[in-house]
């Protein structure tokens, strides 16, 4: 092929680059790359079962949610999204080519806006706090005040997200007071600080640090409204099994984290961002990310997908655009669409009882065991707050010894938690045995 | 060997609900209702009304999301030659190891001591990348080569923000050759991009650069070699020349296929850098996503002791000598902030693990070798044997890892455009490359082969193309008809866009068929 080429030696390909930064094959077996020579299938293999043999996994299922959460993963959905002809493909460009998987996304697209209740859905963000920093910025580009409102008691890791997308733009995030008796939002606050303008007003629902679902949450879309302020209601879509979905609340724009839906934890790394919102020329045209809508073939003779409204992407609108996002998380839309498949309305809300019955199972049971449970006293879902008469981090560490992941220790990450308070989360995988194993370690470490 | 795809007119999964059920997870609540009694709601929660989702069984769903993968096409099926993508094979033995069953209960908050084994493996490969890259520290956390952009731009900001001159640090300059997302994330950012022209021979247009640095640039975003496959050959002056007027160096790393084990941005003078891990290092597009961007950053100083890894908006992982563990180092106060709840993508960060173990420095610089070697091959047999495709931009000048043709000469000719050419290479088994971008380019196609090509099939492409131009001479009606041996010929784009029409969910179609006026204005 050199020769074709008409090059003596491979290095004349390189030799428009200036001499000084070529790196001779010599130093560059010298550097810390991979282990110092190449390693064999089997080789790699067992480093690496290995390496993750190391992990501690727990004896039961850990207790730990507050925004990513464990859940079963269907083996026909690992089984589906291995597919080479999905797994391998690129963004479908090429609608000719790409029926399959367009109609698979745009199946996530029309599940996901049943399941929300809303009119539009993209082809999936990044994961739950991107796609809140996305929906922030896009309720700036509406209303264009150089603010947005969120609940004292946003999860902290999203918090911290959403500052910093919209920082660099000169954005104020600013906290509405939660009532810590009840986990409720202060409406009198809300409104308050809605008076003083804001372009987006923000809930957690259910909220993913204290478990509270919000009796308010029509209520605060309706402040929001009257302040001229959209209303963005961030979901864990389980709870939307039994919970009224973002439509019925009012939001203007829903977003989520679809891990839930069949993905697994994989230690965070295993996301899929939810982004909706209702049917308004407004929203449609400021929405981020790739939309795949339905259309028929040129000669009209059968069905078709292809992506849609382009020009608001960036590799035609460039520094206009509405977002940069080219890459998504479209494997993991198509896992959710499998898994919502399966399941169907039935089953989502018997997987949503499944999850109530857990956690308030537990709840009862860290009552009698002399545990304030739940410490805020609203309406809960799948997370809970334990208040214990000791520093939770302490019990927590002294469980996870005993490899029981009791939970996450409330305090380390967010400010307006006690020192006391645990957050526990249940789901299908905890059987009543498992609580009861918690709960009665939990006394005795006590 | 000829190519059919699979057509088979799949309904939507919608039409074929039939109330069933695939999967049921109720199998304990009778013991829990036995204790609590019925789920209670209160009214002003309870949701109104069940979802409308469709009902089938396990079975039916499985087939129809076969039916639907039989209707797609990957690396798996065959060549994705897509410019600036990297469509390079991914092994298999990643997969199976990457997403290993026991990753599916690790909650991201779980001490460090007990998830040792991956924080180890991801250890290695911040450590390896940085190698790769000729950086000095990197953060695993953005999900995608855009987020990694928009984190090198918040540093950007951050940084002249620390330094209190952010007011005066208003622009970011960005070649027009750049892929869009750089411009799109520097606007995120607040900054007011300046586009630089490309010169002839393809580097960015010097004397123009040099016109439009001033004090107000906060940086310049980069791709080197650029989307037209070419090597920056004035890179040291303009690292001087952004440097000299207090700005940063970002690099963006989609095409580092191009001189991966040759030369490394660090070396260059960039400050900030991103990779992308499902481009050089194989882990698979999945359709759109999952990736992972790595943004790595050069440790020089800010302020007061601040250095630019103060800056990084994800967590780095530590090695502690002390207690021999490894430790997550969440971004403290001077940061840009946090890209995410959670150190990263894992299973895509632990194929980029596996591909580099499995081949060591020798073998990257292999890969990097073949995939350039590929390119020029290509281009020189397209050139020789060709009349209807050029190669504007310093043609005589090597290319690295893709090459940007241009079917000008073809439409000019024939009136067969880019598009057709496209749609024809599809229904010769080979998925199109990009085109019409860069948009310097008239009638583009961007071609990248990668290392996982063979020479057959190199000139199986070749020899496409060569037909094709030939029947745009004979029967160009033929060639617009295309694709035929796709599950669908052409697609109406402009009616799927229409204001009456757009369609994003069947939701939306439902309405429609209610008597909705849903218009889009």
């Amino acid at each position: 092929m050199l020769k074709y080429i008409g090059v003596k030696s491979i290095d004349e390909l390189y030799s428009d680059i200036p001499e000084e930064l070529l790196i001779d094959e010599g130093r560059w077996a010298s550097l810390n790359i991979g282990f110092g020579r190449p390693l064999d299938e089997p080789e790699v293999h067992a480093l690496v079962k290995e390496l993750l043999s190391k992990n501690v996994t727990s004896k039961v299922p850990p207790f730990m949610g507050g925004g990513l959460w464990p859940h079963y993963v269907p083996a026909a959905v690992t089984e589906i999204v291995r597919r080479g002809e999905f797994l391998t493909a690129y963004t479908p460009y090429q609608a000719e080519i790409s029926q399959g998987l367009l109609q698979a996304l745009f199946e996530y697209q029309s599940m996901m806006a049943d399941l929300l209740d809303m009119d539009v859905v993209n082809s999936s963000m990044y994961d739950w706090p991107s796609a809140l920093g996305e929906a922030a910025l896009m309720s700036v580009r509406i209303k264009g005040v150089k603010r947005v409102l969120v609940p004292e008691t946003i999860n902290p890791f999203h918090l911290r997200v959403l500052e910093t997308y919209t920082r660099p733009q000169g954005i104020a995030v600013d906290k509405y007071k939660v009532d810590l008796s009840t986990g409720y939002a202060d409406l009198e606050d809300l409104k308050a600080k809605a008076g003083q303008g804001a372009s987006s007003v923000y809930l957690e629902y259910p909220y993913t640090f204290t478990g509270v679902v919000d009796v308010n949450a029509r209520a605060i879309g309706e402040v929001a409204h009257d302040s001229k302020a959209l209303y963005i209601v961030g979901v864990n879509p389980l709870a939307l099994g039994l919970y009224k979905p973002p439509g019925e609340l009012g939001a203007d724009i829903a977003v989520g984290e679809g891990q839930p839906l069949g993905l697994g934890l994989y230690y965070g790394g295993s996301t899929l961002g939810i982004l909706a919102v209702g049917w308004s020329s407004e929203l449609v045209r400021q929405m981020p990310g790739r939309i795949i809508g339905l259309t028929t073939t040129k000669d009209g003779a059968s069905r078709a997908f292809t992506m849609i409204l382009q020009t608001r992407e960036q590799h035609i609108r460039r520094s206009k655009a509405t977002s940069n996002i080219t890459t998504n998380a479209a494997l993991n839309a198509i896992a959710a669409a499998v898994y919502l498949a399966l399941l169907g309305p039935k089953g989502l809300k018997e997987l949503a009882e499944s999850i109530w019955y857990r956690s308030h199972y537990a709840a009862l049971r860290l009552r009698e065991a002399g545990f304030k449970a739940p410490a805020l006293s609203g309406e809960f879902f799948e997370d809970l707050i334990v208040e214990t008469p000791v520093s939770y981090e302490g019990l927590f560490r002294r469980l996870a010894a005993e490899g029981l992941y009791a939970g996450i220790p409330l305090a380390k990450y967010a400010n307006w938690a006690k020192d006391s308070w645990g957050l526990l989360s249940f789901s299908e995988l905890h059987t009543k045995e498992h609580i009861d194993i918690l709960i009665n370690s939990m006394k005795e470490v006590n | 060997m000829t190519f059919r795809q699979a057509a088979w007119d799949e309904p939507l999964i919608y039409e074929l609900s039939e109330g069933r059920r695939g999967l049921t997870f109720n199998g304990m609540n009778r013991r829990f209702k036995e204790i609590l009694g019925d789920v209670r709601v209160p009214e002003e929660l309870r949701r109104s009304s069940e979802p409308q989702l469709p009902e089938l069984s396990e079975v039916e769903v499985v087939r129809h999301f076969t039916r639907l993968s039989e209707s797609s096409y990957g690396v798996d099926n065959g060549p994705v030659p897509l410019g600036s993508c990297t469509m390079k094979y991914n092994p298999k033995e990643a997969l199976r190891v990457a997403f290993d069953e026991s990753l599916q209960l690790l909650h991201p908050l779980i001490p460090d001591e007990y998830v040792q084994g991956l924080l180890e493996a991801l250890y290695r490969l911040q450590e390896w990348l940085a190698s790769i890259t000729g950086m000095d520290i990197c953060t695993l956390a953005p999900a995608a080569g855009a987020q990694g952009e928009f984190s090198g731009v918040a540093i950007i900001h951050r940084y002249h923000e620390l330094k209190g001159q952010r007011q005066l640090k208003t622009e970011i300059i960005v070649p027009d050759s750049a892929h869009g997302t750089n411009p799109a994330s520097a606007a995120m950012g607040g900054f007011k991009v300046v586009e630089i022209p490309t010169a002839e021979d393809g580097n960015m247009d010097y004397e123009a650069f040099r016109a439009a640095l001033s004090e107000r640039t906060a940086g310049l975003m980069l791709t080197n070699p650029s989307t037209l496959g070419l090597f920056e050959q004035h890179i040291f002056d303009i690292a001087k020349d952004v440097h000299s007027v207090d700005g940063l160096l970002y690099y963006d790393g989609a095409n580092l296929n191009g001189i991966l084990g040759r030369a490394r941005p660090g070396d260059m003078g960039f400050d900030i850098a991103h990779l992308n891990i499902h481009k050089t290092f194989s882990s698979p597009h999945g359709g759109g996503g999952p990736g992972a961007g790595p943004v790595c950053v050069k440790d020089r100083p800010v302020k007061d002791g601040i250095t630019l890894r103060d800056l990084l908006p994800g967590p780095i992982i530590v090695y502690d000598e002390g207690s021999k563990l490894y430790r997550v180092s969440w971004p403290g106060s001077n940061s840009a902030g946090l890209i995410r709840f959670g150190i990263g993508n894992v299973p895509q960060l632990l194929w980029a693990f596996v591909y580099i173990a499995s081949l060591g420095p020798q073998g990257l610089r292999e890969v990097g070798e073949v995939s350039v070697i590929n390119t020029n091959y290509f281009i020189a047999r397209l050139l020789r044997e060709t009349k209807g495709y050029s190669v504007p931009y310093g043609p005589e000048r090597p290319r690295k890892h893709e090459a940007v043709i241009s079917a000008e000469p073809l439409l000019n000719e024939t009136g067969i455009s880019a598009e057709d050419v496209a749609k024809a290479l599809l229904d010769r088994g080979f998925y199109a490359p990009t085109i019409y971008f860069p948009l310097i380019v008239k009638e583009a196609l961007m071609v990248e082969l990668t290392e996982s090509e063979t020479k057959e099939n190199i000139d199986r492409y070749v020899d496409a193309l060569k037909e094709i131009e030939e029947m745009a001479r004979r029967d160009p009606d033929l060639l617009r008809r295309a694709p035929t041996n796709t599950s669908v010929g052409r697609v109406d784009t402009v009616k799927a866009n229409h204001p009456r029409f757009v369609t994003p969910t069947y939701r939306v179609a439902r309405l429609r068929q209610q008597g909705k006026q849903l218009i889009l204005r």
